[in-house]
């Protein structure tokens, strides 16, 4: 375990019934950075972050994050711990309205002063929530949906953030949105894992990525190493 | 005209009996998509609890205002537990078991409660003692006595205070959550299983008193009592639409209108053919109907089949 990253991943495996998902993957997440994971559907990215999450137990291998097995902790004692996972398919809760959305982002937490601090902010960095505040989260669009699982996220004062292809599903201009938040968000010192198909907009955004093929992790590096690298452009970046 | 207006005074009374229980069925359907069909006993058990708890207090010289609510705290405080017991022993462990699976070992459970009771506090009805006058109101010749107006009081009180806290406080909140996605919720630190255990106790206490209502209006509690009374609110709720809880109120009070009116005409409309004891069979028609008819209830929702 090496005390200088936030979140590392030793040799995990993780299946679903007999068949291996995640078939032995090493990666390492360190304070401040965004890391990419890229790989085509069903590559077991997403299989990844819901064991990171503790959605799902680990067939073997070690989760460390801040130093610590994550091992005995459920799923929602890691969210006290600032782990937050913006599940795939965004997860806001349809029938509750925008603003108990957020507040259950932060059901972790105590100091209602400070929430409502929190709240304002969210508001201020998404407006578009703002205007839509009363409203049931099953009536907004895609994009604000997705907007609202960040918010959410954020609400609970995460140190790790976990994105799980956040651009899926979006108009382009609404991806573009999200990711000017993701950037602006990491510009400000959050550590984020972000998992993408869109391999050139994560990568664009990450300093580091991963490409997952199969349950396995094949390359690993600096993000524009992996933007210029000719597997990289032939299998993600079409050429 | 004035038959008419008991009738309807005598429904509302027993209708909002009903809602509270039904409330417990739908509170725990909404959130975990079972049926609890031990919840009657609950409601046994509490009244059994306050008559017994009622018997020492009065026995041992404490004034009947001060053993009322007292034992309506112990026969709520027993059935909380009971309640967080049902959950943990007959539906934890079969949590993602076939549905057929916790609804049997709920029949099982019911059985064991009606057998313990019954060894407990024995086969004949137990009277509620009478420590007040209950005097009967008149008004234009339509009586109403105090018991049933406190009831009615009491009831109403509880289901605005259980729609305060279901809308308006971080516990409801975090049950609403639950009810629609429990991973989404998990991801947002809900220990699910703690949301589970309270929404079994609150359901638990609002039987409590319904059990001490019904066996205070009526003078008397059986260890049987709570199969009748929990299949009555289990129609109430899916008379409102199972799942939803101004749907469960509804559907109490509508019951219990449909039963007292129809069991106050039901002889002149049928010649004389049919008496009142036919009373419990509307609740079985009106199951039926709305089962064929309106699966989803009169607020409720389509609802899903869930895998
Ligand atoms: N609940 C599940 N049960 C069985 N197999 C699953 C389940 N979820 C995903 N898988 C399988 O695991 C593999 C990885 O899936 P996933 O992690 O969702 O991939 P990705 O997110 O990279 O698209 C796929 O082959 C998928 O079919
Ligand atoms: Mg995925």
């Amino acid at each position: 375990m090496n005390p200088e990253y936030l979140l590392e991943i030793r040799d995990l495996k993780v299946a679903y019934g007999g068949i291996q998902a995640v078939k032995g993957i090493s990666l390492n997440v360190a304070p401040g950075e965004l890391v990419a994971l890229i790989g085509s559907n069903g590559a077991g990215k997403s299989t990844t972050l819901k064991t990171l999450a503790g959605l799902l137990p680990p067939a073997s291998g070690h989760v460390y994050y801040q130093g610590k097995n994550l091992k005995e902790l459920a799923a929602h004692q890691r969210v006290t711990q600032g782990m937050a996972l913006v599940p795939e398919g965004r997860g806001v809760f349809a029938r509750l309205n925008v603003t108990e959305n957020l507040l259950m982002g932060a059901y972790s937490r105590d100091n209602r002063a400070e929430i409502n601090l929190d709240l304002d902010r969210m508001y201020a960095l998404f407006p578009r929530l703002a205007e839509r505040c009363g409203q049931l989260a099953g009536t907004l669009s895609g994009g604000e949906q997705q907007m609202l699982a960040m918010a959410r996220a954020l609400m609970s004062r995460p140190r790790l953030l976990m994105l799980d292809e956040p651009s899926m599903g979006l108009a382009p201009l609404m991806v573009q949105k999200i990711f000017e938040t993701i950037r602006e968000i990491s510009a400000q010192g959050m550590s984020i894992l972000l998992i993408e198909q869109n391999a050139r907009l994560a990568l664009q955004a990450a300093s580091r990525g991963y490409v997952m093929e199969s349950g396995a992790i094949t390359l690993s590096g600096a993000a524009v190493e992996l933007l210029g690298n000719d597997a990289v452009q032939r299998a993600y970046l079409g050429g | 005209m004035e038959t008419f207006l008991q009738q309807l005074i005598n429904g509302l009374v027993q209708g909002s009996v009903y809602a509270l229980v039904a409330l417990g069925y739908t509170m725990v359907y909404g959130i975990l998509g079972l049926i609890n069909f031990a919840h009657g006993e609950v409601v046994m058990i509490g009244a059994m609890l306050a008559i017994s708890s009622l018997n020492v207090l009065l026995g041992n010289g404490v004034s009947p205002l001060l053993a009322l609510p007292l034992c309506a705290v112990i026969a709520m405080l027993g059935c909380m537990a009971l309640g967080y017991g049902i959950e943990r022993i007959a539906y934890r462990p079969l949590r993602h078991a076939p549905r057929l699976a916790p609804l049997i070992t709920a029949i099982g459970v019911s059985i064991v409660l009606q057998n313990l009771a019954m060894m407990i506090w024995g086969r004949d009805y137990l009277p509620f003692p009478k420590f007040f006058s209950n005097n009967p109101h008149s008004f234009g010749g339509v009586i109403i006595s105090d018991i049933q107006l406190l009831i009615f009081v009491l009831a109403l009180t509880l289901m605005g205070l259980l729609l305060l806290l279901v809308q308006r406080t971080r516990l409801g909140r975090a049950m609403r959550a639950v009810a629609e996605n429990q991973q989404a919720a998990l991801l947002m630190g809900v220990d699910i299983n703690r949301v589970i255990s309270l929404t079994f106790m609150l359901g638990s206490a609002l039987a409590a008193l319904a059990g001490i209502m019904v066996s205070a209006n009526y003078g008397l509690a059986h260890y049987y009592m709570g199969f009748l009374l929990g299949l009555k609110a289990f129609t109430a709720a899916v008379l409102g639409g199972i799942g939803n809880l101004k749907g469960a109120m509804l559907g109490g009070l509508v019951l219990g209108l449909i039963e007292s009116l129809g069991a106050g005409y039901i002889g002149d409309l049928s010649g004389g053919f049919f008496g009142s004891n036919y009373q419990d069979v509307f609740a079985f028609f009106i199951l039926i109907a709305v089962l064929v008819f309106r699966p989803s209830g009169l607020l409720g929702e389509r609802i899903a089949e869930r895998a």
